[in-house]
């Protein structure tokens, strides 16, 4: 059985993600910074916060030692805000990164040690089409990704050598609790850039997912896939 | 524990230089270079060795140590110049975790 790490699994896009691939027979671990508040078989929950570097090490190394390895990293946890720029604080700024990208970072290491023993691996993570489309009101959270969708680039070189690919998916608005606070004129708006001018579901996410993950996707990598026609 | 760690080193090494087959890593000893300097071990063996003693220190100790540095690349002061200077290295870092 392989294994799967998610990030931020709790709910959102993570759940989803969860659901999918223990369909496809994954063993999945998943973590957020509360309890699941759900219970599957093949499923393990760890609670933290994936900015605490020391707390991410001894997560993936548990999950090595109990299952041999992993397979598949998806860095899905993260945070948006909406806000003009002159009206943003810092402190906002500091959190969007931690989670985004520090979050990030630290997963990609820890785990890409772990695969780097085994010479194979498969890791995405997480853009978003904020980034290219340089949305007004998401300076904070287009710029992490930005930096996420560079260290995707970075990090894929560097980890070549190990048989471990590096790609990233970018999604458009899916209807989670991210975009909860946008207002539906911003979001019809934002829908009309993309050239497939739909809201974005799950099951878009999850095919881009699956093809980057497949062992015959090993040619693939460095790349960041933006959904909906957005490029 | 420092002796365990140089052992935890020694391994890495071994194991390491199956594949590289370096004359000056036959023989490991405190004195061994590492990296910079006359060893030939590039940046990427450097990592796999890394990642090694990582996991070994991580079985030996049941401590999660994180063997990241930004002098790691530096060639005059690279924790990682020598097995002596990575051991006492990792010691402060496993130390650091017990303490």
């Amino acid at each position: 059985m392989n294994t799967m790490l998610i990030t931020g699994t709790r709910k959102g896009i993570g759940r989803h993600l969860v659901d999918h691939y223990l369909g496809q027979g994954y063993r999945v671990v998943g973590c957020s910074r509360s309890a699941a508040g759900f219970e599957l078989e093949h499923y393990q929950h760890h609670e933290l916060d994936v900015a605490d570097d020391k707390a991410v090490a001894k997560m993936v190394r548990a999950v090595a030692k109990e299952h041999g390895g992993i397979d598949v990293l998806l860095n899905n946890a993260g945070i948006a805000s909406m806000n003009h720029f002159l009206l943003t604080p810092l402190r906002t700024v500091e959190q969007v990164f931690a989670t985004n990208v520090f979050g990030t970072f630290n997963f990609c290491r820890e785990v890409a040690k772990v695969m780097a023993r085994r010479k194979y691996g498969r890791i995405v993570n997480f853009a978003t089409v904020a980034a290219p489309l340089k949305l007004e009101g998401e300076a904070a959270y287009a710029a992490s990704k930005a930096a996420v969708a560079n260290l995707t680039q970075v990090v894929a070189k560097e980890l070549a050598e190990f048989n471990i690919t590096v790609n990233a998916v970018g999604p458009t608005p899916v209807a989670t609790d991210l975009i909860r606070g946008v207002s539906d004129e911003k979001i019809a708006d934002l829908i009309g850039t993309q050239s497939v001018k739909r809201m974005g579901e799950y099951r878009d996410i999850s095919n881009v997912v699956d093809f980057l993950i497949r062992p015959e996707s090993d040619f693939v990598t460095g790349q960041v896939i933006y959904l909906g026609g957005v490029s | 524990m420092k002796e365990q760690i140089f052992e935890i080193i020694k391994a890495a090494i071994d194991e390491l230089n199956e594949e590289l087959e370096y004359e000056e890593l036959e023989q490991v000893t405190p004195d061994t270079p590492i990296f910079g300097g006359d060893s030939g071990i590039d940046s990427l063996s450097l990592v796999r060795l890394v990642v090694e003693v990582e996991a070994g220190v991580s079985e030996a100790f049941d401590a999660e140590v994180t063997l990241a540095d930004e002098k790691a690349m530096s060639s005059r002061n690279s924790p990682y110049r020598s097995v002596a200077t990575f051991t006492d290295f990792v010691l402060a870092r496993v130390e650091g975790q017990h303490s």
